[in-house]
C-alpha cells in the first residue's frame, strides 16, 4: 500500500488486490492516501472474516471496513462489481473516481467474481473515457500542494517536476506543513470529507429496475444484485410489485436515491452476505417511511435467488 | 522534542545551507545536542559536492523526530507512516528511476516497526540511499526502549535495566545483501560527509548508520545527562576500521564503537535494472513468437 502511494506520488496510475486480512493491513496506508491526497485504487476481493477466516469462500463482510476502516473521519468511494465485465468497467470507473477526486478509491468484489469466468468484452482503448489528475498551473514557487480549487480538490503536482512537494500524514495547512492545531484540523478534514460529500450525485451510480410502480425494493450490490434481479423477476411473473436498486457505489452510500423510494415502496429487502451492514444504511435512510428487512448470510456460498423471492412473497403477504 | 522555541525566535543568520533548506520553516523541533540536523547538513553537503540537481533529489521519512526531517528541507519531501518510508520510497523509485531518492529516519522507524521493509528492500536491492539515525532510543515519544537499546540501558520502559539484544544494524544490511554498508556518528561530520558522497555515487540498496545523539532521551537516563556528554562518549570510544567485518561491530556500552566504510560490492544490478531486463527478456520472446 505504501509503495502504491509513492508510485502515485511520482506520477503513476498504481494499484494494489488483496482480500480482508490483507485490507486491515493496508487500512493504515489507506489513511494516510486519504490525508496525502493520494488517487489509488485498492481492489478487496471479500472472503468470510474475521480474521483468516474463510479463505477462498465468499462474503461481504468488509463494506464497513471499506467505509471507515483508518481512523479518523473520512469520506470513502467504493464500487461493487457483479460480474467480470463489470470487473473490468468498475475498475477503470475507480482509476477516474481516484484521478478526479484524489482519494484511494476502493473495487469492493468478492471471492464470487474474483473466481467467476464470464465474457468481457474490451472496448478499443480510444473509447474507454480516462481522467488524469489536475496538475498545477503556476509556476513551482507560486505552488501549494494543498490549496483547493472551487472544487474543493488541490490541482496534484508529481516528484522530480520541480515543485518541491511537502506532504505528510500530520494534519497540514495548504503548504503541506504540519500544523498541529484545532484551526487547521477543522479546516482540512471538513475539505476531506466535504470534497467527497458536495459531489455526491456526480460519483453515486445505482442501477433500478422495476422500480416505476414498486412497492418492494430488494437493496443490493455486488454478487447478491443477480440473484436478487432474478427474484424480482420470479414475483414479478406472479403480479407482485416488485423493483431492484442495485448499489454500483456502495460508498457514498445513495442516500438520496433509498430517500426518493422510500416515498413510495412501503418495504425494502436488503440480501447480503454479512449480518446487516448496508441494512443499517438503508433502515437509516428510510426514515421510519418504509419497513427494512434484512437478509443476512454470514458468507460462505451466495444466497439463491429462491431464498430472496420467499422474503418478498412472506413480506408481500402482510 | 523540546517544544519549547517559539517559531520566529531561533538564530537569524543566514545558514551555509540555506539553499536546501525551508528557512520559513525554522526553528525545528530538534533539542539541543540532536544529531539529526548534523546529519542533514552532511547529507545535503554531500549532494552538492556530487553534483545532484535538487529537483532530481527526494527525501522519504517515517514517524519520530527524523520523520520531520523531510518538512525542513527544499525538496520532494513525503513524511509518510511509521516504518513505512522504504515500501514509499521503492514506488517512487519504479516509476521515476531518474530521481535520487533517499530515506532517512530513526533506529525505531526502519528497524522495529519498519525492519521487513529494510530486510528485504535490502536483498531485492532496491536502489535507495538509506540513511538511520541511530540514537538507541525512542526519543520523540519520551524514551522507550528500541531494537538498537545496548544490553543493560536504562529507557523509560526498562527502568532497571534492558535486558535485549539489540540489532547489529550493519550485519542486518550487510547479510541481507546492501551493496554498500557504513557507520559514522553525527560528531564525524566530515568522515560522514565523505561517505554520503560515496554511497550516492552509486546504485543499488545503500546503508549508512548514524549514530546520533539524544541527550534528552537517552542521554539523561544513562548518565550522558550534559548535552555534549554523548558527542564525548563518540569521540572518547570510537575507533575507524574501514571494511571491517559487521558481525564484530555489535555496539556494547564500555566497549569501542568501530565506525568506518565497511562493505562495498558493486556490479549487481539493481532491483530496477532486474526488471527492465525481465521485461525486454519477455518481449524480446514475445516478439520472436510472432
Amino acid at each position: 500500500m505504501a509503495a502504491i502511494l509513492g508510485a502515485s506520488w511520482a506520477g503513476a496510475k498504481s494499484m494494489t488486490a488483496t482480500s480482508g486480512p490483507g485490507l486491515s493491513l493496508m487500512m493504515e496506508n489507506f489513511g494516510l492516501g486519504v490525508m496525502m491526497e493520494v488517487p489509488t485504487v485498492v481492489v478487496d476481493i471479500q472472503r468470510g472474516g474475521p480474521s483468516t477466516g474463510l479463505p477462498t469462500l465468499t462474503a461481504q463482510g468488509d463494506i464497513m471496513q471499506a467505509r471507515w476502516g483508518s481512523h479518523g473521519h473520512y469520506e470513502t468511494i467504493a464500487l461493487a462489481p457483479d460480474s467480470p465485465q463489470e470487473a473490468f468497467d468498475l475498475t477503470i470507473r475507480c482509476f477516474n473516481l481516484a484521478e478526479k477526486y484524489r482519494v484511494p478509491v476502493i473495487l469492493l468484489a468478492s471471492e464470487t467474481v474474483g473466481h467467476s469466468a464470464g465474457k468481457v468484452v474490451v472496448p478499443p482503448v480510444d473509447e474507454i473515457e480516462l481522467i488524469d489528475r489536475k496538475k498545477p498551473t503556476v509556476p513551482p514557487r507560486e505552488y501549494l500542494p494543498y490549496r483547493p480549487d472551487e472544487d474543493l480538490i488541490p490541482p496534484m503536482a508529481s516528484a522530480g517536476e520541480g515543485y518541491a512537494i511537502c506532504t505528510t500524514g500530520l494534519t497540514h495547512d495548504e503548504k503541506g506543513y504540519p500544523e498541529t492545531n484545532a484551526e487547521t484540523q477543522e479546516k482540512l478534514v471538513r475539505r476531506l470529507n466535504d470534497k467527497i460529500r458536495t459531489h455526491l450525485e456526480e460519483i453515486v451510480d445505482v442501477e433500478e429496475e422495476h422500480m416505476e410502480d414498486a412497492e418492494i425494493a430488494v437493496v443490493s450490490y455486488g454478487q447478491v444484485s443477480r440473484p436478487a434481479k432474478r427474484a424480482v423477476k420470479m414475483v414479478r411473473d406472479e403480479g407482485i410489485k416488485a423493483g431492484s436498486i442495485k448499489l454500483i457505489t456502495v460508498w457514498p452510500f445513495a442516500e438520496h436515491v433509498i430517500r426518493k423510494w422510500a416515498e413510495q415502496a412501503e418495504c425494502f429487502i436488503v440480501p447480503e452476505l454479512n449480518y446487516g451492514q448496508i441494512y443499517l444504511e438503508v433502515r437509516r435512510e428510510a426514515c421510519g417511511d418504509s419497513k427494512v428487512v434484512s437478509i443476512p448470510r454470514m458468507g460462505g456460498r451466495l444466497v439463491t435467488p429462491q431464498e430472496i423471492y420467499q422474503e418478498i412473497k412472506k413480506v408481500s403477504k402482510k | 522534542m523540546s517544544g519549547k522555541m517559539i517559531r520566529g525566535e531561533g538564530p537569524q543568520e543566514p545558514h551555509p545551507m540555506d539553499r536546501w533548506l525551508r528557512s520559513e520553516r525554522m526553528p525545528h523541533i530538534w533539542c539541543a545536542g540532536c544529531g539529526i540536523g548534523p546529519t542533514l547538513y552532511a547529507w545535503t553537503r554531500a549532494l552538492d559536492r556530487v553534483g545532484i540537481d535538487k529537483e532530481r533529489v527526494v527525501y522519504v521519512s517515517g514517524i519520530g523526530c527524523c520523520g520531520r526531517g523531510s518538512g525542513y528541507l527544499d525538496v520532494d519531501g513525503f513524511h509518510t507512516t511509521h516504518g513505512r518510508a522504504i515500501p514509499f520510497a521503492i514506488g517512487i523509485k519504479l516509476v521515476k528511476p531518474e530521481l535520487c531518492v533517499s530515506v532517512i529516519s530513526g533506529d525505531g522507524d526502519l528497524f522495529s516497526i519498519g525492519g521487513n521493509h529494510f530486510i528485504h528492500a535490502a536483498r531485492r536491492n532496491v536502489d535507495l540511499l538509506v540513511i538511520c539515525t541511530n540514537n538507541f532510543i525512542y526519543g520523540m515519544t519520551g524514551g522507550q526502549l528500541a531494537a538498537t537499546t545496548p544490553q543493560g540501558d536504562y529507557s523509560t520502559t526498562t527502568p532497571y535495566g534492558n535486558v535485549e539484544h539489540p540489532f547489529n544494524t550493519p550485519h542486518l544490511a550487510d547479510a541481507s545483501g546492501a551493496v554498500y554498508v557504513a557507520r559514522w556518528t553525527s560528531i564525524h561530520v566530515r568522515l560522514l560527509e565523505n561517505s554520503i558522497a560515496e554511497a550516492l555515487r552509486m546504485k543499488g540498496f545503500r546503508y549508512i548508520e548514524v549514530l546520533s545523539p539524544c541527550p534528552v532521551n537517552y542521554g539523561r537516563r544513562n548518565r550522558l545527562r550534559e548535552v555534549d556528554d554523548i558527542a564525548k562518549w563518540f569521540l572518547k570510544s570510537s575507533i575507524v576500521r574501514n571494511g571491517a567485518d559487521t558481525s564484530e561491530v555489535q555496539i556494547e556500552r564500555g566497549k569501542p564503537l568501530i565506525l568506518g566504510n565497511f562493505v562495498k560490492r558493486e556490479k549487481k544490478l539493481s532491483y530496477y535494472e532486474e526488471l527492465k531486463q525481465l521485461e525486454e527478456r519477455v518481449r524480446d520472446t514475445a516478439e520472436a513468437r510472432k
